[in-house]
């Protein structure tokens, strides 16, 4: 995890990013890039946001520091800190909180060790409650860094956790082992033609 | 009952080829120049006749919509696609992303040209990282077919599709939030009018659209007002995506004809409510913004906007959200409100303010720490944010405890009580 908070500077790659964002939008509309450069950053500095991050962005935008520091501190998937290698964020929402959200809130924290809002000492896990993340045919689910893991349960969370703690990649999408997207478990009610 | 020759979205659960040579032997992609030549008066009165309804909440006619932008602006034009999905319950726009991508490019290419734009935006919500991804592929391939770019599909129309990712605010899926968001600030609502459609992103004439309204234009067009127009009631017509969760055998998506009554949907899709009909306690039939409905009502409600209005409740993004005998209904709406008060923006007083009461006395309520007198006090702090704010969060926090309050009240008196009885017998 880099700790280097007092400077930051975007990598060769990131800076060819950077350039294919900026064509997306008319001249003069600089600022419009802000959101995806602060996302660039973020993603090249281990998935947060150090300040020094902001003020470059600001310059490369044309924007006052202040400006790009509101939408970093407004929009909640900026991360102003660091956090875990595995960033697992679990929707208590109503849908999911119907179908256990709860159980796999516990799951984590048991498996973790941490509280809401924590990470582990080894810089393994973070963990967060978050509202909805918009699978809510496949509730429960939590989203670990890019991907959603869907149709969970305790036992079910606790094996995704498990595996990514032993270094591996656990495929994403329901852990209930009969669906892929959000078709019926039951069987297909409607096309059901090739 | 929808046949499957009238659904539009076929490949909706991603088990067939999602990419563009799979797209075009499913029917996307055919014969769109001719529907580009028709040019921008003919695509709005199709739409206008088809009857369809935006299908991001608010239900207002896509054609009408389309019409109001300006046709001798010396300004661009833009066309801006709302998909930042996030309405507790509703996930249907992020199908169309990971399995139909090709019917909203198509989609935006034809509804540009309606409203006379060559730029569309894509906004999608931060966390549907994969489906973004997906979505981009689906755009690259696009492009390096000719569908869209210069001189798309050899129509002649130049346009061009980006993708804008938002960061995790709820609110952006308020257009005019989603516009200043586009722009590079903080999302909070702007104050109507100006309507977007005279000055939207960066001050130009805007049209923003869901996800699900642009990506049924290519078949409406293509099959026909008429056809479309022939589904579903009047006043509220065609196919729609429902996403049904919660307390049902098996929680879906599916698309299905406007109007079908309620228990119908939950009968036939998701193997009907958790321990039968008679166990369902409640329903939010339009995402956690609409107000819930009880068992007497669900019986007979047709899930169409008319339909669930007639029940006091409306049909949203057609999200239903089921509930079984088995949930704490006033511990389900605490929840949503603490959703509320965390998705605030913070602009206007009685939202900023009124959300966290609402969440805190609702906290109270749930375990019944609160006077009986303070349901009536609830209602009346509803009613003093409900159309005093400048966007629509304020009335959708404020809907989901009047709704329960008229429904449920006697469980909350009950909890209430209950409490009161336990904290008697404790000091006697």
């Amino acid at each position: 995890m880099s700790e280097n908070t007092e400077t930051f500077a975007f990598s060769a790659e990131s800076l060819d990013a950077a350039k294919a964002i900026f064509a997306k939008y008319p001249e003069g509309r600089g600022a419009s890039a802000v959101m995806p450069l602060l996302t660039l950053a973020q993603r090249q500095n281990d998935n947060w946001l150090p300040r020094a991050a902001m003020d470059v962005v600001a310059d490369m935008c044309d924007m006052a520091p202040i400006r790009v520091y509101e939408v970093a501190t407004f929009y909640t998937m900026y991360n102003l800190k660091p956090v875990g290698k595995n960033f697992v964020q679990v929707c208590t929402n109503i849908s999911c909180l119907i179908k256990g959200s709860d159980d796999v809130f516990k799951a984590c924290k048991k498996k973790m060790g941490i509280e809401n809002g924590e990470t582990t000492e080894d810089g393994l896990f973070t963990l967060l409650e978050v509202e909805c993340l918009g699978a809510c045919v496949n509730a429960p689910m939590m989203q670990i860094n890019d991907d959603f893991y869907e149709d969970l349960d305790a036992d079910t969370t606790t094996k995704v956790l498990d595996a990514l703690a032993n270094g591996e990649t656990p495929a994403a999408g329901s852990q209930a082992g009969k669906r892929v997207g959000c078709q019926p478990d039951g069987g297909l009610t409607t096309l059901k033609g090739a | 009952m929808l046949h499957d020759k009238d659904r539009i979205f076929t490949n909706i659960y991603g088990i067939h080829d999602i990419s563009l040579k799979g797209a075009v032997t499913r029917g996307d992609w055919d014969n769109t120049k001719d529907i580009v030549a028709k040019g921008r008066e003919w695509i709005v009165d199709e739409m206008k006749s088809s009857g369809l309804r935006g299908r991001g909440g608010a239900g207002f006619s896509t054609g009408m919509k389309w019409s109001f932008m300006p046709k001798d602006s010396p300004l661009p034009s833009y066309l801006v696609i709302n998909a930042d999905e996030g309405e507790p319950g509703t996930c249907k726009d992020r199908e169309i992303m990971r399995a139909e991508p090709q019917k909203l490019i198509e989609g935006a290419l034809l509804a540009a040209v309606g409203i006379g734009a060559h730029v569309c935006y894509i906004y999608i919500r931060g966390e549907f990282y994969r489906e973004a991804e997906i979505l981009q592929r689906a755009i690259d391939e696009a492009y390096a077919a000719g569908m869209v770019g210069k001189n798309a599909c050899k129509s002649g129309y130049d346009f061009d599709i980006y993708i804008h990712m938002g960061m995790g605010a709820y609110i952006c899926g308020e257009e005019s939030a989603l516009i200043e968001s586009l722009e590079g600030k903080k999302g909070q609502p702007r104050l109507k009018p100006p309507f977007p459609a005279n000055c939207g992103l960066y001050g130009c004439p805007t049209t923003v659209n869901n996800v699900e309204s642009i990506a049924v234009v290519p078949d409406i067009l293509r099959r026909g007002a008429s056809w479309f127009s022939g589904i579903g009631r009047e006043n509220n017509k065609g196919t729609k995506l429902f996403c049904i969760s919660g307390s049902v055998n098996n929680p879906c998506t599916v698309e299905e004809e406007m109007g079908i009554p309620m228990k119908e949907l939950l009968e036939k899709h998701c193997g009907g409510v958790t321990g039968g009909w008679k166990n369902l306690k409640a329903v939010i039939p339009g995402g956690s913004s609409v107000p819930m409905m009880v068992q007497s009502q669900c019986d007979v409600a047709l899930m169409d906007y008319d339909g669930l209005k007639e029940h006091g409740s409306g049909l949203g993004t057609a999200a239903v959200v089921v509930m079984d005998q088995s949930v704490d209904v006033i511990g389900l709406i605490t929840r949503l409100s603490r959703f509320y008060k965390h998705e605030s923006c913070g602009q206007c007083t009685p939202c900023r303010e009124g959300t966290g009461w609402m969440w805190r006395m609702m906290e109270r309520i749930s375990v019944g720490n609160a006077h009986i007198d303070e349901i009536d006090l609830l209602e009346d702090v509803t009613r003093r944010i409900e159309g005093h704010t400048i966007c629509a969060l304020g009335d959708a926090a404020a809907w989901p405890i009047q709704g329960l309050i008229k429904q449920f009240r006697g469980d909350m008196e009950e909890r209430i009580l209950a409490k009161a009885g336990t904290t008697a017998d404790a000091a006697e």
